[in-house]
């Protein structure tokens, strides 16, 4: 990540700089450089532990970093107290008041601010109809769903019109049905009011499906932003590459190198020529000596899977007429996840010049119900691929 | 929960013993007591049940309900000084670090470890004419020079008076205030304040409408555990306090000792107990409006 803003960018609303955050021995925030843009939905985006709850703290005041500065629209807030941020929080347990109703929840920011009574009833309603909660205004929040209190929460944050809403894990405790719906919901709110949304999230489909940008923490640190189509297609290291979705990895050696593409030998398989743009890490076709070693990646999804016999010749009309199936590997199905619309299937591929066994993942897609009924555990079948829809990273 | 319904035959092999001294030394001797309250005095052991109301009519001359107002007014002086104090040092130690709040619990339950007699002896030693308090007090006086201008150091009189029972019985219950306040504020989703903070709260204002409405059944607890035992106590005020500071325990307590009229005795316990019922019986109105709450209003 580079500290400075792109020129063309949006101004950033939130800045941090070099944001650190011990806790004992761990280090739970380590060194971020990180804009947020105006009218962005951002993400961070990581495994459970690696400090993305306390970073978005230190951005709503909560916590204070051991170093580094925050700054929010050009302001330096780095000791400001949060009752004196212009962002609201949505906490992951909601922490809505237990002794006041939704109403009186809902209020409790803007009596704060000295609004007149008659205002401040007509911001809530309005909050309340943003979130379509109107009717329950009398409510206690143990009289609530899961789904209704969640509401209450973005209600009561919202009605405060902050510079940016800071959503901690918002869709964790509800069931499946009803994050997906919300998952919508949120979408459609951000765009709606134009605000600016941090949401803090484990799950990938979470922040791909929502996010305009997303950042990659690992221990404390980002270890890729990009937009969600980039970090899926140009995932910059195998951390990355594993944790948004899934990913067959080669072990390989690099042959030969120039402008046009690199050569690598894909050990028990042969040699391939990739063009340049496969390598989506940060160094540079230059930066690489011959004999490196490199990881080669295939999507599940990128594999074209076909039963052993009638394969054959169809190369061609495979993917698109313009890529050749440079990889071809026999196996048989090992394991098979049927979700409906796509089938997730473990491949057991036997690699052509080593004999090696290797367990591949592979997603077919259910687009007529003959060829799902076709397959079965055990059939022998075809993987194949092009060269050019694999991504080399290097290690 | 439900497994006793289950296991009737342990349940009562467990519970028969308790009952069983329940019964034998509380239920009976307390209905003799009550029995007794009707009755009257014939001769120095003699006593005979008349069912006489004449017991609890003596207990409404002004002089035992003079006494009976001071003992009320000294236990809400006395609760409203433990609930002031105390509230803060639960807060303290809610809020402190998991090790140093170890300590600090173990401090406030010291006391507990000590017999009140010595405890309050103890407090003699420091309020009397010539104790730890006017010796500091005298000295710091000399060290000043007001003798000059005041004249010589004249003792504070801090003992046998309403001063001292107050001071006594606070010390001696404050243990009681703190331990419910400070369950309840431990017991507070720190989540809460957070979001208050967030939402633009100073910590006084987080303080007035989300700590204090959601602890309040912490101190509804302290209030009837302090007030309570205050309106019966007598060592105390019997220790501390002069002829011009009793309270109704000393009252009650004479009655059964020196002016050995047990009737008498035990219609103004009565009393005392029927005041204490009626006083349990505001607790579920305290707590309710505590969890409804009114902080939001
Ligand atoms: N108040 C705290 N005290 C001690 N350790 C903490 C505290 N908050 C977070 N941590 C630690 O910091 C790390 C990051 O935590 P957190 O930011 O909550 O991660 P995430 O939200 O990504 O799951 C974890 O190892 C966690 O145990
Ligand atoms: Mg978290």
């Amino acid at each position: 990540m580079h500290a400075s803003a792109r020129e063309d960018a949006p101004r950033a609303v939130v800045s941090l700089r070099g944001i650190r955050r011990r806790f004992g021995r761990v280090t739970a925030v380590d060194g971020i450089d990180l804009d947020i843009r105006e009218g962005e939905f951002f993400a961070l985006l990581g495994p459970s532990g690696c400090g993305k709850t306390t970073l978005l703290r230190i951005i709503a005041g909560l916590e204070r970093p051991d170093a580094g500065r925050i700054f929010i629209d050009g302001a330096d807030m780095t000791t400001t107290a949060p009752n004196h941020r212009p962002v609201n929080m949505v906490f992951q347990s909601y922490a809505l008041f237990p002794h006041m109703t939704v109403a009186e929840n809902v209020a409790y920011g803007l009596r704060l601010e000295g609004l007149a009574r008659a205002v401040i009833a007509e911001r809530v309603r309005e909050a309340l109809a943003l979130v379509r909660l109107e009717g329950l205004e009398d409510r206690r929040p143990d009289a609530l769903s899961g789904g209704q209190r969640q509401r209450v929460a973005l209600a009561r944050a919202l009605v405060k019109r902050p510079r940016v809403l800071l959503l901690d894990e918002p869709l964790s405790a509800l069931d499946a049905r009803l994050r997906e719906e919300m998952r919508l919901e949120l979408s459609a709110l951000q765009m709606r009011l134009g605000l600016t949304f941090v949401l803090v999230t484990h799950d990938q489909d979470e922040a791909l499906s929502m996010a305009d940008r997303i950042a990659v923490m690992r221990n404390g640190r980002i270890e890729q932003l990009d937009e969600p189509e980039g970090l899926y297609e140009r995932p910059r290291n195998r951390f990355v590459a594993e944790f948004i979705g899934k990913i067959n990895f080669f072990d390989s050696i690099l042959e030969e190198v120039d402008e046009e593409g690199l050569r690598v030998v894909l050990p028990g398989v042969g040699p391939l020529s990739l063009p340049v743009r496969c390598l989506v890490t940060e160094r540079k076709a230059a930066d690489l000596a011959l004999g490196d070693a490199l990881t080669l990646a295939i999507r599940p999804e990128k594999i074209r899977i076909s039963r052993a016999g009638d394969h054959a010749d169809a190369d061609s009309d495979l993917f698109g007429g313009q890529d050749k199936a440079d990889v071809r590997l026999t196996g048989r199905i090992a394991e098979w996840a049927y979700y409906g619309g796509i089938s997730h299937m473990i491949v057991e591929a036997t690699l052509p010049q080593s004999g090696e066994v290797r367990r591949i993942s592979v997603v077919f897609q259910n687009a007529a119900k003959e060829t799902v009924e076709a397959f079965d555990i055990g059939d022998a079948v075809v993987l194949s691929w092009p060269a050019s829809a694999m991504i080399v990273l290097t290690s | 929960m439900e497994s006793w319904r289950r296991h009737p035959l342990v349940f009562w092999a467990m519970g028969l013993p308790g009952i069983f001294w329940l019964i034998v030394f509380f239920l009976v001797p307390l209905g003799f007591v009550w029995l007794m309250s009707f009755g009257e005095k014939r001769g120095i052991v003699d006593i005979a049940i008349t069912g006489t109301l004449e017991n609890y009519l003596r207990a409404f001359d002004p002089v035992y309900l003079g006494i009976l107002f001071k003992t009320v007014r000294i236990s809400l002086i006395v609760t409203l000084l433990c609930i002031v104090i105390g509230y803060p040092v639960a807060y303290v130690i809610a809020f402190s670090p998991p090790k140093v709040r170890t300590w600090l619990l173990l401090a406030i339950m010291l006391p507990f470890w000590i017999n009140m007699l010595i405890r309050t002896y103890a407090l003699i030693a420091v309020f009397r004419t010539r104790g730890y308090v006017n010796f500091t007090l005298e000295w710091l006086y000399g060290l000043l020079r007001l003798d000059a201008l005041f004249g010589p150091f004249q003792p504070l009189p801090m003992l046998y008076n309403e001063f001292a029972v107050i001071f006594g019985i606070v010390y001696v219950f404050l243990p009681f205030a703190v331990l419910p306040m400070y369950a309840a504020i431990e017991r507070l989703d720190r989540s809460l304040l957070e979001a208050a903070a967030d939402l633009g709260a100073s910590r006084f204002h987080t303080f007035l409408t989300i700590t204090l409405p959601l602890t309040r059944s912490g101190i509804a607890s302290a209030v009837l555990l302090v007030f309570i035992p205050a309106l019966g106590s007598f060592l105390i005020p019997e220790l501390l306090g002069g002829p011009n500071a009793y309270m109704i325990g000393n009252v009650i307590a004479a009655q059964f000792k020196k002016a050995n009229d047990w009737p008498f005795g035990a219609a103004l316990s009565f009393l005392l107990m029927y005041a204490t019922f009626a006083i349990l019986a505001v607790r579920p109105l305290l707590v309710r409006r505590a969890a409804k709450g009114e902080g939001a209003r």
